[in-house]
């Protein structure tokens, strides 16, 4: 199981250690050092390295790579997942999740890996639980303790913790009771220079922040349900009434969470709501480039496309460029040659461009390479898959609850080649 | 106020002043202190002067501070052993807590306490918190079994916690049951033969009602513990998989992947004309497609067995070829698989797109992953007939890019392509020519003189391009040098008359200039066939090349079923079996699918016949060897024994040669007759010092004669033991092992009720029935008996390591005498190892486990000694002849998994060999060579 964790921070340093089972040293982390280097960028380090007697395994988030030790055979993505769960848990306490932030708070780190491993087999990791456990740090809290001497650990053995429904803790009371839905598409695309789509998928996820008196019990059902034919579900998710009925039927937990993730793939038909028309053109004997992009909507349903960020990442070659746009701002940073231009929103009326030239490095030959478009853009009240919420329904308590639901689309990775 | 304040305190004396904040009178105070203690801990600094001061604050009833004392226990205790007693009480008093979060903080933090002297009071608590009546203590506590097994697995064994632990698997609440199952787990891959999560219909159907209900770790083990479970029939396997399935749906990757293992490997039981078996098959690739949308370490994880699913049933994803097209910003790592599934991916129908694809990849910046995806174009062409034309004019447009790695990459792999598809893309020639200067690396430049000399006969200005390498001759790489050499004989058999010269130099370059005896080698072969017979040496040099295989880079079949029962393990993300990896003194236990048991097709079904089926395809398929996509041409299988670089056989023909003909077109393999006597035989001998022979051997068979069994000694000398005198020996005979006995009553009165009991010992013996003597031995009579034994006793590590204890009862009294065991009883009958793993499993063991040992006094020639050996279960895989020594490659395995491989070299003029072993367990290597010299000398 999970021996040993390290966090390390861009420069290479170890700020924190923590071993379930014997202390491994932290030289362990030599052999990571060298991935380091050999990899160009910290996104590129490998995330499963062997070394004469442990494995390391590590992920990279908010510019700090958390890399465990196993000696033993463990399933790998049962670590990554770990880890994952254990930047989720410091961002959930701490606001963000970053070197300054945990060190600030190194005690709660502590108290709370320890909480969520014993001997290297998962504890508690549902983070309602944890906070029961071990109360987040606020300013409050920190004076109130301060004052009073009281502490931030709890000792009462957290009610979720053994029943059937380990997520929800009993004795939730609001005063206002609401529930809150928000579903969230992103498309990820690879559109070829012609503009015809090579692939577009869409990630959709189901969010939602319930605030709920007691132990109610939910219903949601779809007007489209045979859109999602690849879902995976939060474990409140009763699996057998999906299979029969195709209703989600679940008591929730408290708070944030995310009720269920779908995938509809790229061989069901994907609209793609906008398009870029793009002329960039290296000349081989000048040192002068032609650059000019224009971005338009297309499938959006009537909704505006905002939010719109266009990034390039240019070929070395290029040492400037001079460009106007029609809205918006753009920065071209020489020396990493990215482009970032910020559109802002989309006026089909008038359609954002972006053109100029680009001086080229003066006697070598044209870039091979054409830069690849990256876009980012978003579009509130609309699921791109066409997914529909019918209605919900709450059983088992007697108050009427708020409910709401939100939709959105937004770029996940949309790539445009040139 | 951040916790950074902590870390502030820089002065001298900052123990000090700790010291006594930990010892003031006020609890904030002393809190605050404790939590500095802390903050120093993690990041590494030495605060364990503080122990007895930090003990001091344990007795408390704020739970905040009994925690932080705790943690600082864990980390420090075993540097102070004699201290950590001191905490000894209060921890046992706190495990009476009417608390069960404390009951259980208890147990948690005792177990990690790694210090012998606290186990002992650890055992009554925990006893008590496995039974106690709040399962969040009992699953607390049901970890701690397998903490304390770590530090003494006897002591668990003695105090029955294991039974205990077992009870755990009813248990009414699914966490306990699942803490259980994982705990058991643990300890099981420390003890391979035990026989721990012994699996049965009911505590399955007990597993599967807990899977629902735990959570998502516990899932995980859950499922994992499943995967080892045989279903007797296909009907319970498909009622598994039914309950298995609504898993695929979590949102934990890591549950996901273990499912589709399960899955996996159930589906091979069931019988492919099943409804259920469609089903199954299409509700695999969504999850799997799902797993490609997450993170990209987790991604990389997860393509890394779509790999291997791919391979086993390319029916699952064959409709997704687009999620696996390369996003720029993917990381390299994700980058790289994505681009190997592709290929495994390509047909006829997708071929087009992934042309497409691949050639905008060969546009992107990243070095290492163009050129990849450059050769990724020559594989589809390979492997694609139909598309091999647009393949090529695709190369043809990556070479007029000019791009100087590209074009590299793209020259190595047309040759491929003029291998597998011979006189049809010659046209090309012209275009790869113009490119010849531009060539910087070896593996290109090699490329293109073997095209030059293979088509030397349409390329007018063939002795130029020669002749232009030939003036660096001795700065080229040896790879070179050698496509260079028979490139140049290769274009004199089809021009002799103007290139008479060019041959001579070359020739003198090779054989007089050059101090690698691989090319000096060749060179003289050349030499001598030119000058003898030069209608041999057309029918050599010139010989039909056999055709490339499709895919050069499948994993072989065995190693892939393997593999499947690996899904979601390390193992599974380096493609090789856990006994690759794992540390050697665990001996893992070889997993395999089940068998399929559906009757309709049990004939025709490869994957009913494997040995039959599979064996039959094996030459066509090179074992994977790290990442093959770069090695189409270059395998690297040699193992790092003395003797001439593999470059030396096999660059001429590609790799491919290797396995399919080794020397042909050196030789002309088996369709070529005698060369007559300008080639005498003693000339094949240095020529075949490549490893090309390693496997051209046939597997030396010897005749099936049984272990050596060693003449019986006397164990128990009659004066020990009131008169009872035993002799005795081990053999080993069809895979069971006997110990011998005669037992000879030298007393005056009778002898009864005999029995015969085994300490524990390093490889389990016990004995497999209990001694049985039928009638009372008389005085001065004896009695012969053969006790059979097994080997999944308990284990414990001897010394000397194959010491035996044994314990002799009658109804006189108890004796006890030991005796050593020859290790060869404990080699396996099934130690013979496949070639290439022998090949990729020497080259893996460092080389600090090499022992070599001399076996003196020997007069037995190669075959004799090999066949010898086979009666012991000691087996030869190849067998080649270096500078007149034989040299022998085996294996052999012992009962607990462990490989042994020995390289014994066999002087023809010297009676004493040597004995070379590898092995993941060094300590074995004196009692294999100790068995050698036993077997051998009788």
């Amino acid at each position: 199981m999970i021996h040993s964790l390290f966090l390390i921070n861009a420069s290479g340093d170890i700020f924190l250690e923590k071993h379930w089972k014997s202390v491994v040293s932290r030289s362990v982390c030599d052999y990571f050092f060298e991935a380091q280097e050999r990899a160009s960028e910290a996104e590129n380090v490998p995330p499963v390295i062997s070394t004469p007697h442990h494995y390391l395994l590590s992920v990279y988030r908010h510019k700090i790579f958390f890399v465990a030790v196993i000696q033993t055979e463990v399933p790998p993505l049962f670590v990554i997942e770990f880890l994952h769960r254990v930047v989720d848990t410091f961002q959930d306490y701490f606001g963000v999740c970053s070197e300054v932030m945990i060190k600030d708070n190194v005690v709660v780190v502590y108290e709370v890996l320890e909480e969520m491993l014993d001997n290297g087999f998962p504890l508690a990791t549902e983070s309602n639980i944890l906070k029961e456990l071990i109360k987040p740090p606020t300013i409050l809290r920190t004076v109130v303790n301060t004052i009073t001497g009281s502490t931030n650990v709890g000792d009462q053995l957290p009610t979720g913790q053994l029943s059937v429904v380990p997520w929800r803790r009993t004795g939730v009371k609001y005063t206002n009771n609401e529930a809150y839905f928000d579903v969230i598409e992103e498309i990820d695309a690879i559109i070829d220079k012609s503009g015809s789509t090579i692939t577009a998928e869409i990630q959709g996820v189901i969010d939602a922040c319930v605030k709920l008196t007691g132990m109610p019990d939910l219903t949601l059902s779809f007007m489209n349900p045979r859109l999602l034919d690849d879902v995976s579900f939060h474990p409140c998710v009763r699996f057998k009434r999906w299979e029969s009925e195709r209703i989600l039927s679940f008591i929730p937990p408290d708070g944030n969470f995310r009720l269920l993730s779908y995938h509809v793939s790229a061989q069901n038909l994907v609209a793609i709501p906008v398009y870029v028309k793009h002329n960039i053109n290296f000349r081989d004997s000048s040192s002068l480039g032609r650059f000019e992009i224009t971005v338009g909507p297309k499938q959006t349903m009537g909704k505006t496309v905002e939010g719109v960020m266009v990034t390039s990442q240019m070929p070395k070659g290029v040492l400037n460029m001079s460009l106007t746009p029609s809205q918006g701002t753009h920065i071209f940073d020489p020396v990493t040659k990215l482009l970032t231009w910020d559109v802002g929103k989309i006026n089909p009326q008038k359609l954002p461009s972006l053109k100029g030239s680009m001086n080229l490095q003066a006697g070598t030959s044209k870039p091979d390479e054409n830069p690849t478009i990256n876009l980012q853009f978003k579009i509130q009240q609309l699921a791109i898959s066409g997914l529909k919420v019918n209605r919900l329904d709450m059983y088992g308590e007697k108050y009427k609850p708020f409910k709401g639901i939100k939709y959105m689309t937004k770029a996940g990775k949309f790539q445009v080649r040139t | 106020m951040t916790d950074s304040k902590y870390f502030t305190t820089t002065k001298k004396g900052e123990i000090f002043e700790l010291k006594a904040e930990l010892n003031s009178d006020k609890k904030e105070k002393k809190k605050e202190a404790v939590k500095k203690v802390i903050a120093s801990m993690t990041v590494g600094k030495d605060v364990s002067a503080l122990f007895p001061d930090v003990v001091n604050c344990m007795q408390t009833d704020n739970l905040e501070l009994k925690k932080l004392v705790y943690l600082y226990l864990m980390n420090y205790a075993k540097s102070q052993p004699d201290m950590a007693i001191m905490a000894v009480n209060t921890f046992v008093k706190d495990c009476e807590d009417p608390n069960p979060l404390i009951r259980a903080l208890a147990v948690r933090t005792m177990g990690c306490i790694r210090v012998d002297k606290i186990t002992e009071y650890l055992c009554e608590p925990l006893r008590k918190c496995l039974k106690d009546e709040d399962p969040y203590v009992r699953k607390t506590a049901a970890v701690c079994v397998a903490k304390l097994h770590d530090i003494n697995a006897q002591l668990v064994e003695d105090q029955g916690f294991l039974d205990t632990l077992k009870d755990l698997i009813s248990d009414s609440n699914p966490m306990v049951v699942a803490n259980a199952v994982a705990a058991l787990s643990e300890i099981a891959e420390s003890h391979p033969s035990s026989n721990l999560l012994d699996l049965n219909p009911q505590s399955i159907n007990k597993l599967l009602t807990a899977l629902n209900e735990c959570t998502e770790w516990g899932q995980i083990f859950i499922l994992d513990c499943l995967a080892n479970y045989m279903p007797k029939d296909d009907r319970e396997a498909q009622s598994i998989c039914e309950r298995v399935t609504p898993r695929l749906s979590h949102a934990n990757s890591a549950v996901v992947l273990s499912a589709v293992k399960v899955l996996m490997k159930f589906m091979e039981m069931l019988s492919k004309d099943l409804d259920y078996y469609g089903t199954l098959l299409k509700k695999l690739a969504p999850p799997l497609v799902t797993l490609l949308s997450a993170e990209p370490e987790l991604q990389y994880v997860a393509l890394r067995n779509i790999n291997l699913i791919v391979q086993k049933r390319p029916e699952i994803l064959k409709h997704e070829m687009k999620v696996f097209f390369v996003k720029y910003n993917d990381p390299i790592y994700v980058k790289l698989e994505k681009l190997d599934i592709m290929i495994r991916l390509a047909s006829q129908a997708n071929i087009a797109q992934v042309l497409a694809e691949l050639k905008e990849y060969a546009t992107e910046v990243d070095v290492d992953f163009v050129r990849k995806a450059v050769r990724a174009i020559g594989r589809c062409a390979i492997k694609v007939e139909q598309s091999a034309e647009r393949c090529v004019s695709t190369l043809l447009d990556l070479i007029q890019t000019k791009v100087n790695y590209v074009v590299q990459e793209a020259i190595v792999v047309i040759k491929d392509i003029f291998r597998k598809y011979p006189n049809k893309y010659e046209s090309v020639i012209a275009t790869l020519c113009e490119n010849l200067d531009s060539l910087d690396e070896p593996e290109a430049r090699a490329a293109m003189i073997w095209i030059v000399g293979e088509y030397a006969e349409r390329i007018d200005n063939a002795d130029e391009l020669l002749e232009s390498f030939l003036e660096g001759f001795h700065d080229e790489s040896t790879q070179v040098q050698l496509q260079l050499l028979t490139a140049i004989v290769k274009l004199f058999l089809k021009k002799p008359t103007e290139t008479q010269e060019l041959v001579q130099q070359v020739l003198s370059l090779a054989t007089q200039d050059s101090d690698n005896p691989d090319l000096r080698d060749r060179g003289y072969i050349y030499w001598r066939l030119l000058s003898t017979d030069p209608v041999a040496a057309k029918e050599v040099v010139l010989a039909e090349k056999p055709l490339i295989s499709e895919e050069t880079d499948l994993i072989e079949p065995t190693l892939l079923d393997e593999l499947i029962c690996y899904i979601g393990t390390l193992a599974s993300v380096y493609h090789k079996p856990p006994s690759a990896f794992v540390e050697g003194s665990r001996g893992v236990v070889h997993k395999s699918l089940p068998p399929r048991t559906g009757s309709s097709e049990s004939a025709e079904s490869p994957d009913a016949a494997p040995s039959a089926g599979q064996a039959a395809e094996q030459p066509a398929v090179i074992p994977a060897q790290g990442d093959l996509l770069g090695d189409l041409l270059n395998l690297d299988l040699g193992p790092p024994v003395s003797g001439p670089p593999l470059a030396a056989s096999s660059v001429q023909m590609g790799a491919v040669d290797l396995l399919g003909g080794g020397l042909d077109s050196l030789m002309g393999g088996s369709g070529f007759t005698a060369p007559g006597p300008a080639a005498p035989a003693a000339m094949g001998a240095p020529l075949g010092s490549g490893l090309g022979d390693l496997f051209d051997l046939t597997g030396g068979v010897g005749t099936l004669s049984g272990s050596y069994v060693a003449p019986k000694t006397v164990w128990l000398p009659a004066m020990k033991a009131k008169g009872l005198e035993i002799s005795g020996t081990f053999s080993r005979q069809v895979g069971s092992i006997c110990m011998d006995l005669v037992l000879t009553n030298k007393a005056l009165q009778v002898m009864s009720d005999f029995a015969i009991q085994f300490n524990r010992n390093s490889f389990g013996l016990a004995p497999a029935a209990p001694l049985q003597v039928h009638a009372p031995l008389a005085p001065n009579q004896s009695v012969e008996i053969s006790l059979p034994l097994n080997t999944v006793g308990s284990v414990m590590k001897m010394d000397p390591l194959n010491n035996l204890q044994v314990a002799v009862k009658n109804n006189i009294d108890v004796f006890y005498f030991s005796t050593l065991y020859p290790l060869h009883i404990l080699f396996v009958e099934d130690g013979k190892m496949e070639r290439q793993m022998f090949l990729a499993t020497w080259k893996d063991i460092p080389n600090e486990n090499e022992a070599q040992f001399q076996i003196k006094d020997c007069s037995l020639n190669a075959d004799a000694v090999s066949s010898k050996l086979q009666g012991s279960n000691i087996f030869t895989i190849a067998k080649r002849n270096v500078e007149g020594q034989d040299m022998l490659y085996q294996s052999l395995k012992l009962t607990n998994g462990i490989w042994v491989l020995a390289e014994l070299r066999i002087q023809p003029s010297n009676p004493s060999f040597t004995l070379s072993l590898k092995c993941r367990a060094p300590e074995v290597s004196q009692y294999v060579y100790q068995a050698y010299d036993a077997i051998l000398k009788n």
